[in-house]
């Protein structure tokens, strides 16, 4: 027995059956994560059906409420009597909801707990509508009539006919509220205030010269008379967006009016058919990845955060790889070999384990307090007292994750650099290359790989940085995306919006946690797909840089 | 060519603890004499130190214009190091100090005034393992004209053209010049690698084991090829084969323990050496 224990040790099977346990564990792990904040973060967007029961109240009344079932629970019986509730002594464990009764202008709250033992004539009503708002949340209840200026044009089942027809008019016409605001708007009011930063720039220089401020005043009065006549279109169109309005009848009887332009959206899930719900899921998961944010975040899409966090990562990309090439060139061709170039790759590499914190502290005291603030003096006196680059923003945001990733970038091109072959070197240096030229034609484009791979850990790492964000530029809500169409159209001044400071956000600074707790992990979901997709696009570009300059294997 | 079937009948794998037999090589350059040639490169007193060890030793030795001269010599004797000083490829390794001079058309390569890669331009060197650049068939043999500034298509397209049919490849890659060299087999990144070298025209050709990495054909094409390329260029080329030796070469220099020993015509070196120490290693007594 011994002996074969002995010889089951020698064939290497246990190291083999480790090994894979090793794997397997770590496997698990990754596809756990994922499929947990896949299901919790993609559940969110199916409509669920909405309850309808008669709640019994501590007192003994009764009261009507609606509405989705969010979570349930066990609790047990002792805990429930210790705090009040009457439970009959057979009960060890009682069932638990957590609905979401929405209705926050009336009754105050969106969710509400209630135990499945107090909720008699428990059903679920085709014609209960959900209305998804713009304030106030949403909105369960029943469709009384549809009104169209002022007057009562439908009620009953008429009614949620002619809704559907109503609700697209007036979407159509937010939209284009929407595109006149955000668009035009803001056009004329970046012209505006380049007018005024120029106007004060002169002045600053000393006095306006009259043609100058001849042309100021002229193209002043061109953008007022353009904003004029925006606003003539928009007074218009709000009118007209705010012409219909609905009434509803809560499930405890009361009604109000909501106004169509308040509504985003209308659905009767009970009534929804598989295919209707899945049209209902994409539609809402296409909103949820193209559309900005509503209520605080709670709401919406977050497709300012993606942009954003796309965007800093490029920027950022453009930033570390030149900047990390060079110096691995330098320090891996040129440097002599010997302590200080020890100790100089000693100290990059200990870089890459400092806190992420620290960078985020040091780029909020050295680019945005001492770098923004001299180009702030230099180049934009005109706008001070309020800073342009003086204060966290996109490029700051960039840099200071450059410098994060620097180390990595480093490491990697100066391994690729040190695998090229002395053969080569020396064929090209044979011909009668300089060593400038063999770096540049040779070498450079053979470690590219390498600089890729370096590249792709930059990526993975900066993407996900929450921490140093904070303090460099990341902001809850940004008025406007930082690449658009006015000039200078990369506007690395702004802040913006990220999705790993979002999911904190949502996640703990909001102001309505139930809800908000779903899109935790929908925007973890995001963030990750994101990152994933910034690094396959990167694996894909060092493979066919690797095809292209395969190592030499003879 | 009347020498490959010579050598074709000659068994691969003749023991190398015989002495060669000359006559068997059937050679149309017999009766050189070193008195009589026209002189390329002249090595003077060349002392060569890797940090405090001795490389070379007051190597004394002249190179003939239009000649294939051969170094041979047991491993680690010194003849690569010597090559390698004929285009200063050891500046690349740290610590090495030379003594003496090179001369190239009277020109001690060793001056501060002398440009490296210049020097390197007029000495092309091949290595003993192909090392063709990870680019195309074209790009390869265009990259020393291009280091040179040559960028016109019509130029850069006649001398790939030359190189390649210099160096008996044209036939072979004439259809796909842009495909990657690493596709090659080693026989013909040998030989594009030489096509590579010869391209920017240099006046004399550095072989460092040409064919020691490569199979017996491909090792013989070389062989031809380097047969052909003597009409146009100073060949020196090192060999641990010294059936290569003799077969290819017009000069052999024997080196030993960093001492060149002898230095003559190939076929009185192999036939009637007058060191002890050459008859010993050509008839396969050490080494």
């Amino acid at each position: 027995m011994r002996i074969s224990v002995n010889s089951w040790f020698k064939s290497g099977t246990p190291w083999v059956w480790l090994n894979a346990g090793a794997v397997s564990i770590s496997v698990i792990m990754v596809v756990g994560l994922l499929g947990l904040i896949a299901v919790r973060g993609l559940d969110h967007f199916w409509p669920a059906t909405v309850i309808e029961a008669e709640l019994i109240v501590q007192d003994g009344s009764q009261r009507t409420i609606a509405g989705e079932i969010v979570q349930v629970e066990h609790v047990s019986a002792a805990q429930l009597i210790s705090s009040g509730v009457d439970l009959p002594d057979d009960v060890e464990f009682a069932k638990r909801y957590l609905l979401k009764v929405g209705n926050r202008d009336i009754s105050g709250s969106d969710f509400a707990w209630a135990l499945d033992r107090h909720m008699e004539k428990q059903r679920y009503p085709t014609e209960l509508m959900v209305l998804e708002r713009r304030e106030w949340g949403n909105f369960y209840g029943y469709l009384e009539a549809v009104k169209k200026d002022g007057d009562i044009i439908a009620t009953g089942d008429e009614a949620w006919l002619e809704l559907a027809g109503l609700m697209e008019r007036v979407l159509s016409i937010h939209d284009q509220i929407y595109d006149i605001e955000k668009g035009e708007i803001g056009t004329i009011n970046h012209g505006i205030e380049r007018l005024r930063l120029r106007e004060r720039g002169l002045a600053l220089e000393g006095d306006i010269p009259p043609e100058d401020a001849a042309e100021i005043a002229a193209q002043r009065s061109e953008f007022d008379a353009e904003y004029e006549d925006i606003q003539a279109r928009l007074s218009g169109l709000y009118q007209s967006f705010n012409r219909d309005s609905l009434i509803a009848r809560t499930v405890d009887g009361q009604e109000i009016e909501v106004n169509l332009g308040k509504v985003v959206r209308a659905f009767q899930p009970n009534q929804m058919g598989l295919i209707e719900k899945i049209g209902f899921y994409f539609a809402k998961l296409w909103e949820f990845v193209s559309d900005d944010p509503r209520e605080a975040n709670t709401e919406g899409g977050i497709f300012p955060a993606i942009y954003g966090t796309v965007l800093m990562v490029l920027l950022m990309s453009v930033f570390v790889t030149p900047f990390g090439v060079v110096a691995a060139v330098y320090l891996r061709e040129y440097a002599k070999q010997g302590f200080l170039t020890q100790t100089i790759r000693i100290a990059v590499n200990n870089l890459a384990g400092v806190p992420s914190i620290v960078y985020g502290v040091f780029g909020l005291g050295f680019f945005i307090y001492f770098l923004g603030d001299e180009i702030d003096q230099i180049f934009f006196p005109a706008a001070l007292p309020a800073p342009t680059f003086g204060t966290p923003g996109l490029l700051w945001a960039s840099l200071t994750l450059a410098l994060l990733t620097v180390p990595v970038v480093i490491v990697a091109t100066e391994e690729g650099l040190s695998r090229i072959p002395r053969s080569v070197r020396e064929g090209s240096l044979a011909l009668g290359a300089t060593k400038f030229e063999t770096l540049w034609r040779i070498i450079i484009p053979m470690s590219s790989p390498a600089m890729m791979t370096g590249l792709i850990l930059a990526v993975a790492r900066a993407a996900g940085e929450v921490a140093p964000l904070m303090l460099v530029g990341v902001v809850k809500l940004a008025p406007s995306l930082p690449l658009d169409a006015n000039y200078p159209f990369l506007h690395l001044d702004q802040k913006f919006m990220h999705l790993g400071f979002h999911i904190y956000d949502v996640g703990f600074q909001s102001p309505n946690v139930e809800a908000a707790r779903p899109l935790v992990y929908a925007t973890a979901l995001l963030l990750v797909m994101v990152i994933g997709a910034l690094n396959l696009a990167s694996v894909a570009i060092r493979n066919r840089l690797r095809e292209k300059y395969k190592a030499l294997e003879v | 060519m009347t020498e490959t079937t010579a050598t074709k009948t000659q068994p691969a794998a003749e023991p190398k603890t015989h002495a060669i037999d000359m006559s068997a090589l059937n050679r149309d350059n017999q009766k050189l004499s070193l008195d009589q040639e026209e002189m390329c490169m002249k090595v003077d007193d060349l002392s060569l130190f890797y940090s405090e060890k001795q490389a070379l030793h007051n190597i004394q030795l002249e190179i003939p214009k239009k000649r294939v001269t051969a170094f041979i010599g047991p491993s680690g004797c010194g003849k690569s190091t010597l090559l390698r000083c004929f285009n200063r490829m050891n500046d690349l390794v740290d610590g090495v100090r030379t003594e003496g001079q090179i001369l190239l058309d009277g020109q001690n390569i060793f001056d501060k005034k002398v440009e490296v890669a210049d020097l390197r331009r007029r000495v092309g060197m091949v290595f003993q393992k192909p090392n063709p650049f990870p680019k195309s068939i074209y790009e390869n043999v265009a990259y020393g004209l291009r280091i040179q500034g040559i960028n016109k298509k019509r130029v850069l397209d006649e001398r790939v053209e030359w190189a390649l049919r210099g160096a008996a490849l044209w036939d072979e890659v004439k259809d796909r010049l842009q495909e990657n060299a690493l596709g090659m087999s080693g026989g013909q990144q040998q030989r594009l690698v030489i096509a590579r070298t010869i391209a920017v025209e240099p006046e004399v050709l550095l072989l460092d084991e040409p064919a020691s990495a490569l199979d017996p054909i491909s090792t013989l094409k070389i062989e031809e090829l380097i047969y052909e390329l003597k009409s146009k260029f100073t060949i020196v080329i090192v060999t641990h084969n010294m059936q290569q030796a003799a077969r290819v070469s017009d000069y052999t220099a024997f080196m030993y323990m960093g001492n060149l020993v002898e230095y003559g015509d190939t076929d009185t070196l192999f036939t009637n050496p007058t060191k002890k120490q050459t008859e010993d290693y050509i008839t396969g007594r050490y080494g």
